[in-house]
């Protein structure tokens, strides 16, 4: 997905400035949510550090999401939704790409039960990501609904793969890692739906930041040794997807052959996992 | 915007719904207080690596080797972060090299 940023009407760009008071406060929140003073003195001194942890990991989110967030605020004021329709799908279905699928659900005859059967398809990874994530978010307590609110491919990726350093509290660096991406997501689309139009650097390619963390993390996974057969075979199996169903229908049929591809590995012993101890984690990095 | 305000709320909310389903249901499926499954578990440990072999693939499905660029910015860049990465150990490096280096790639070059 590349789009420009310097097209689009800038008509309507006046009308919703008025809006911005309202909705500028994503990013102030994250240093004050009602999670934080739910848990008594703890989360104050635990979460800090938490946050200083896992801010660095996000960076690319941050760029990414900017790039792609800001394209989605600017792309749905041209199709003639403001700034608060952008921010309120971002902040309420906060599902990267369906939301590009959606608008144009929004520019056709109203079929919401189309609009819904088509987000759990599009969104079907996300059930990988809950079955990998059952056993990390056990335990964390009340943020737990939040943490899987907010659980999309970036925040899975890193919270998968990054170990918090030593003295951070796992659910803390969970949260913040969560509430950080989907901050970015949410800020994007209130900048592009506010000043999209207006930003003169040439973005072209910035999206491919996100690309570049999904690789870094695959060769993160790589380095240790059992884990390499999991991952030839994810790349493997959406290969076949990508050439037997093309580009628009990989997902499904990949997750399908992965999950079969794994259950078989598994019973005859190729991988490892099933046979000594199902509780075994195939997590690999911490950064050094 | 062609949808009435309670319209585009009704999409807004269907949209969620149907995304929040796939993001809970694993999890009520399998709640804390009982152990799931063996083969869950397992499928759980292993699932992951897979699920990053299959983004990887899946950012480069709209890549074309037969047309346009032959996909030679992405392959260059993506070979790029490798050595970086392998070099440097360095995660943000490696991500903000091979972005840039793709950028000027689609941007000047190509």
């Amino acid at each position: 997905m590349v789009f420009f940023m310097d097209k689009g009407d800038q008509g309507v760009m006046g009308q919703n400035i008025g809006q911005k008071q309202q909705n500028d406060t994503p990013q102030h929140n994250q240093n004050d949510t009602p999670q934080s003073n739910q848990n008594g003195t703890g989360w104050g001194s635990k979460s800090l550090p938490a946050l200083h942890a896992a801010f660095p990991h996000t960076v690319p989110v941050l760029t990414g999401f900017m790039a792609l967030g800001i394209a989605y605020g600017v792309l749905m004021q041209a199709k003639g939704y403001g700034v608060l329709w952008a921010v309120l799908m971002s902040a309420i279905a906060f599902c990267g790409s369906m939301q590009y699928v959606a608008i144009t659900l929004l520019t056709t005859v109203f079929d919401p039960v189309q609009a819904f059967l088509l987000s759990i398809m599009v969104n079907a990874r996300h059930l990988f990501y809950g079955l990998s994530m059952l056993e990390k978010y056990r335990g964390v307590g009340k943020i737990k609904g939040m943490l899987i609110f907010m659980l999309c491919d970036e925040t899975f990726s890193i919270s998968y793969a990054v170990e918090p350093p030593e003295g951070v509290e796992r659910k803390y660096f969970y949260f913040w890692i969560s509430l950080l991406d989907y901050g970015y997501w949410v800020s994007a689309t209130l900048i592009g739906g506010v000043l999209g139009n207006f930003l003169p650097i040439n973005t072209e390619g910035l999206d491919f930041v996100l690309t570049a963390l999904f690789v870094v993390l695959f060769l993160e996974q790589w380095k240790v040794k059992e884990n390499r057969a999991a991952g030839v075979i994810g790349m493997a199996c959406a290969v076949i997807s990508l050439i037997v169903f093309g580009s628009e229908n990989l997902v499904i049929p990949a997750m399908i052959l992965i999950m079969v591809t794994l259950l078989c590995g598994g019973k005859t012993g190729l991988l490892p996992g099933l046979r000594e101890n199902g509780q075994k984690n195939g997590r690999s990095v911490s950064k050094e | 915007m062609v949808l009435t305000p309670v319209q585009t709320m009704i999409m807004i909310a269907a949209i969620a719904f149907g995304t929040m389903l796939t993001r809970f249901a694993p999890f009520i499926l399998f709640p804390e207080k009982k152990q799931p499954p063996k083969v869950i578990l397992y499928l759980g440990s292993v699932i992951p690596c897979a699920m990053m072999g299959l983004l990887v693939v899946y950012c480069f499905r709209n890549v074309s080797f037969l047309s346009g660029t032959h996909g030679l910015p992405e392959a260059l860049a993506v070979l790029f972060i490798i050595v970086l990465h392998q070099w440097k150990h360095h995660t943000l490096l490696s991500i903000g090299g091979g972005t840039l280096l793709y950028m000027v790639l689609v941007q000047f070059v190509f």
